[in-house]
């Protein structure tokens, strides 16, 4: 039940989430724009005597992570871009391992340093792996503050339920912005035993091992093979998006996170001038909807898509698969920090619209 | 027939794969004889890490978790802060330790993590055959300073315990080595040391232990422990750069 509103920026909304989900553990390295979720750590873990690491790099603070985990805690790091491909390499191993972790990417724009404002052009390296190895990772792409609450929260249930870390996937604007969030009173913390974790033996019979490493091939082959039955098991059933006006759209505007948010309003205006547009916002980046958009695209009502995205154009390629040639996908995106203004996207939708060229 | 020596239970009966005349074997063996002895068996999780110890894991029987390369020490770090009551390790070479782990091992000494780290020295890159480390000495003939260690062109050993002793939060370092009886008894006194350290609570312990490579210094096992005396000690001096008088009241 929603309680009262209180007014919080992002950034300290996952860190109070990931607290309110049991989080007890967590190992960061100074970087903008995810810096709150630090400092909102740094003081709370401190009054409730949990544990705040601040490392000497994002490496070592994923592989905090990893230790954490190993023994059984639920633990966090946050970070943004140019920090989250250092922690790849502990990523590639948490999924080798099976280990369940939340890590928060406030994306800015790259590459390189790159720039402090929001961008989504770590859509690839997220839902693709980003690390070595054939793994993935779950992701997820919140649109509000208050879904930063709950999917936070969220993300520690389902990296438990798969032991597989689980990486929500921000913005600047995302991190920054300050919206009302409802706390709920008492949280949903599923709780999974942990048998195989590296808490000392205490009796047991036989020592627990956490690796990654599996030198015969048939054993590693086998291990992969684990893996990619977790990974279709949870595209079979862990799929999330939110479906606008789909019901007669004729053009399907496909957008994530912050760019949701402008497109939300493009909707409206495309209305008053009598185009139907609608949108499908995928909430889990991976898992895909790519069953939502495949059966949208085969509907004679519609027309086209729209990908807007703060990229060159990353998730438009998961779209382009998933539409399979049924209609034509077009492409709006903005670089470097900035954000597509709404009358850049109407105008696109306009164009669709008439059958010119975009 | 009275049993005298017997395999201890802190290693499982999975036979090594360390190479002849390589002291890694004695080294996993005290560490282990001293946790059953300790009664710590139990309650301690290891940490391996990468190189001729990568499967550490399959020789301790105490929970063991693998860590990426040089990694080990922020793992153990992760594990303890969330284990406060349960004891950690690391067990790492000189490439992973001083070389691609440099980091690591400095800031969770500077911490004064409360963990222990083993150290073992060999002066070579093991499972990559034979590559020049970090600790190789100066002359000394790797794959990769086929010429010997050139000081002009490669720099010069790093001295890891004396480096760690600067540290405030490391409050016991000591450098052994395992060439004889006597000296392996002085290492595993001081792998007694640091578990107690630890469990008092005081702060980051290291023991660094000069250790044999025959395979990739192309020597026989006798040969090789007499190198590491005649060469390697005069670089690395044995003894307690830390600690030696700690008061290791164990906290209760």
């Amino acid at each position: 039940m929603a309680q009262k509103r209180v007014l919080m920026k992002g950034n300290e909304v996952i860190a109070e989430a990931a607290l309110r989900a049991g989080c007890r553990n967590y190992f960061g390295y100074p970087i903008t724009p995810q810096t709150e979720v630090m400092h909102y750590m740094a003081k709370k873990m401190v009054q409730i005597g949990g544990n705040f690491v601040q490392a000497e790099s994002e490496v070592s603070a994923i592989n905090m992570v990893y230790g954490a985990a190993a023994a059984g805690a639920r633990v966090l790091t946050s970070s943004s871009s140019p920090g989250i491909s250092l922690k790849q390499e502990g990523i590639s191993y948490i999924a080798g391992a099976e280990l369940p972790a939340v890590v928060v990417n406030i994306v800015r724009a790259g590459p390189g340093l790159g720039g402090i404002q929001p961008a989504q052009g770590d859509y690839f390296q997220a839902t693709k792996g980003g690390g070595h190895g054939d793994y993935r990772n779950f992701v997820i792409a919140p649109a509000s503050v208050q879904e930063l609450y709950e999917l936070t929260v969220e993300a520690f249930n389902i990296a438990d339920r798969y032991r597989m870390l689980v990486m929500i996937l921000g913005d600047g604007t995302l991190g920054q912005m300050m919206e009302p969030v409802a706390y709920r009173e008492n949280e949903n913390i599923e709780t999974y035993e942990k048998p195989w974790a590296c808490t000392g033996r205490q009796g047991r019979s036989e020592h627990n091992i956490v690796t990654s490493i599996y030198i015969e091939p048939d054993v590693l082959e086998a291990k992969n093979r684990e893996l990619q039955d977790k990974y279709a098991l949870i595209e079979s059933k862990e799929v999330r998006y939110e479906a606008i006006g789909l019901e007669d759209a004729e053009i399907v505007i496909t957008a994530f996170s912050t760019c949701s948010r402008i497109s939300r309003n493009v909707i409206r205006q495309a209305a008053e001038l009598g185009i139907k547009v609608g949108m499908i916002r995928p909430i889990t980046l991976w898992p895909f909807p790519s069953k939502i958009i495949n059966e949208t695209a085969a509907k004679s009502s519609v027309k086209a898509f729209l990908d807007v995205e703060l990229n060159a154009g990353q998730m438009v390629e998961d779209v382009r698969l998933a539409v399979n040639g049924k209609k034509p996908v077009y492409f709006h995106g903005r670089m470097g920090g900035n954000l597509p203004t709404q009358k850049e996207i109407l105008d696109k939708i306009i164009k669709i619209h008439e059958g010119g060229a975009v | 027939m009275a049993i005298v020596f017997e395999r201890t239970t802190g290693l499982t009966d999975k036979p090594f794969h360390y190479c002849p005349g390589c002291t890694h074997g004695i080294i996993h063996r005290i560490i282990a004889e001293t946790m059953v002895e300790m009664g710590i068996l139990d309650s301690t999780v290891g940490v391996a890490s990468v190189g001729c110890t990568y499967n550490s894991y399959e020789y301790f029987s105490c929970d063991m978790v693998q860590a990426a390369h040089g990694r080990a020490p922020a793992v153990a770090t992760g594990i303890k802060r969330s284990l406060k009551d349960k004891l950690v390790f690391t067990y790492q070479g000189d490439g992973d330790l001083a070389s691609i782990g440099t980091a690591e091992i400095i800031h969770a000494a500077a911490r004064g993590e409360k963990i222990c780290t083993f150290f073992v020295n060999n002066a070579v890159y093991g499972m990559t055959s034979g590559q020049m480390a970090p600790t190789t000495l100066l002359g000394q003939v790797t794959t990769t300073s086929p010429f010997g260690r050139d000081a002009s062109y490669q720099g010069y050993p790093i001295n890891v315990s004396e480096l760690i002793a600067q540290l405030t939060g490391a409050v016991y370092v000591e450098r052994v080595s395992l060439t004889d009886y006597k000296n392996v008894m002085k290492a595993k006194a001081a792998v007694k040391k640091a578990f107690e350290v630890q469990m008092s609570g005081k702060g980051f312990a290291f023991v660094e232990f000069l250790s044999t490579c025959p395979t990739n210094w192309g020597k026989e096992p006798c040969e090789s422990l007499e190198w590491l005396k005649e060469k390697m000690i005069p670089q690395y001096p044995l003894g307690c750069f830390k600690g030696a008088d700690l008061d290791l009241e164990v906290k209760s």
